[in-house]
């Protein structure tokens, strides 16, 4: 018999004070890390104004497609990370970019980044991915992608934004909306 | 997972959600390794007086100092070890150490309220703080916030990570918080409800309090529908 689950509730305005803090944050690699890039975005209401209390969660396997086992925070790559967004709504990761990774039934998924997205107002966690703009091939044939409606996998998949930089905004609601996942 | 756990995301009762909540259904998707793992803290990332909220400044905060305690256990019943649990809250004026806090309350110098540790091989955790005032909040004109204190915990993979709210018994502000009421299951939401435990209590000392956390995949959860 399965235990009944505790429910979520909001992370509300004032989560920076208990979950802001060394080892999980932004910085998921130190600066000058090679292949280190830049993984940005604004989060959107459904009034197009930025989210300024948002806090976006980033959980990745490593460039040789692994997820970290074991203890993060002694050393070495978490593949874990979090940034609050500012005063203008923006979340703004240092990290590298993952491998690929195992998907269903033999297949290989394109590299990518599972984000999670909390914000007062917000229940519940958001799920989504952020895909790369320059693994088109391997994208083609990623197996959740292409389960995806045109619409709904684009806004999956960043933009390139200059050197070693890549910008995906996350739009809560309405037109545009990111693809959101039930986990 | 029985329906009616987690809240809707669009809860107009409480407003912030109207804009934020997404208008489309979620999509389901095939778990993989991406959310079948999920990070795994260590020691490393504890400090020594990290659990003790009443010990982490020169002098002793004010308010009632208290014990919280329970188990960190998965949907199979099986306890969690070495879970990393993380908590914040506000002093027992109601008042959080943080700039965006505009509530006309006292800050305390002897106060941070955050904290974390580690669940032990039974997936106990066990803090020892004060016991957080209820505050307003601009809900509506005259909302309320019950006391409160908040949790995060990470589960065993990135599906189950659960950021959640601890209340205390006999809170009268309960029944009247949109956030507590947009649990849609009445059962539901007496889960988040610790309990007051005299086997907790340290004589002469702190109150003690009792709350199991229950995480779990959250995926047959069906889609919203609003
Ligand atoms: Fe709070």
């Amino acid at each position: 018999m399965l235990l009944p689950l505790t429910p979520s509730q909001t992370v509300g305005p004032f989560f920076s004070i208990g979950l802001l803090h060394a080892p999980m944050l932004a910085e998921l690699v130190p600066a000058g890390t090679p292949g280190a890039i830049r993984v940005h975005g604004v989060v959107f209401d459904g009034a197009g104004e930025p989210v300024t209390d948002a806090l976006v969660e980033l959980w990745q396997a490593d460039p040789a497609g692994r997820y970290p086992a074991g203890a993060a925070g002694a050393g070495g790559f978490s593949g874990f990370g979090r940034s609050g967004t500012a005063a203008d709504g923006r979340f703004d990761f240092l990290t590298v970019k993952p491998g690929r990774v195992a998907g269903p039934a033999g297949t290989l998924q394109a590299p990518h980044l599972n984000v999670g997205i909390f914000a007062r107002g917000l229940l519940r966690r958001l799920a989504t991915r952020l895909y790369f703009p320059d693994e088109e091939a391997a994208n083609a044939e990623d197996p959740l992608l292409s389960g995806l409606a045109p619409a709904a996998r684009a806004a999956l998949i960043a933009e390139p934004a200059g050197e070693a930089s890549v910008r995906l905004d996350i739009r809560l609601q309405g037109p545009g909306q990111t693809t959101f996942f039930a986990l | 997972m029985e329906p009616g756990v987690d809240p809707p995301y669009l809860y107009p009762d409480y407003g912030s959600t109207r804009l934020r909540a997404p208008s489309e259904p979620l999509v389901v998707v095939a778990h993989t390794l991406s959310e079948l793992t999920g990070p795994v803290y260590g020691a490393s990332a504890i400090g020594e007086l990290d659990a003790d909220l009443t010990r982490q400044h020169a002098g002793e905060p004010l308010g009632e100092r208290i014990v919280v305690t329970g188990r960190v256990l998965g949907s199979d019943g099986r306890p969690l070890q070495g879970q990393l649990v993380e908590i914040w809250q506000a002093n027992a004026a109601g008042r959080y150490l943080h700039e965006a806090d505009r509530h006309d309350a006292p800050l305390d110098p002897n106060f941070s309220g955050a904290g974390r540790c580690l669940t032990g091989d039974d997936g106990s955790y066990r803090f020892t703080t004060i016991k957080p005032g209820a505050y307003p909040w601009r809900n509506g004109p005259n909302t309320w916030r019950p006391q409160h204190i908040h949790f995060s915990l990470f589960g065993r993979a990135f599906s189950e990570r659960l950021v959640t709210q601890l209340y205390f018994p006999g809170d009268p502000l309960l029944e009247h918080d949109a956030i507590v009421r947009s649990i849609p299951d009445d059962a539901a939401r007496r889960r988040l409800v610790a309990s007051l435990d005299f086997d907790v209590t340290v004589p002469e000392w702190a109150l003690g309090y009792r709350w199991d956390i229950v995480v779990g995949g959250r995926h047959e959860t069906p889609p919203d529908e609003d």
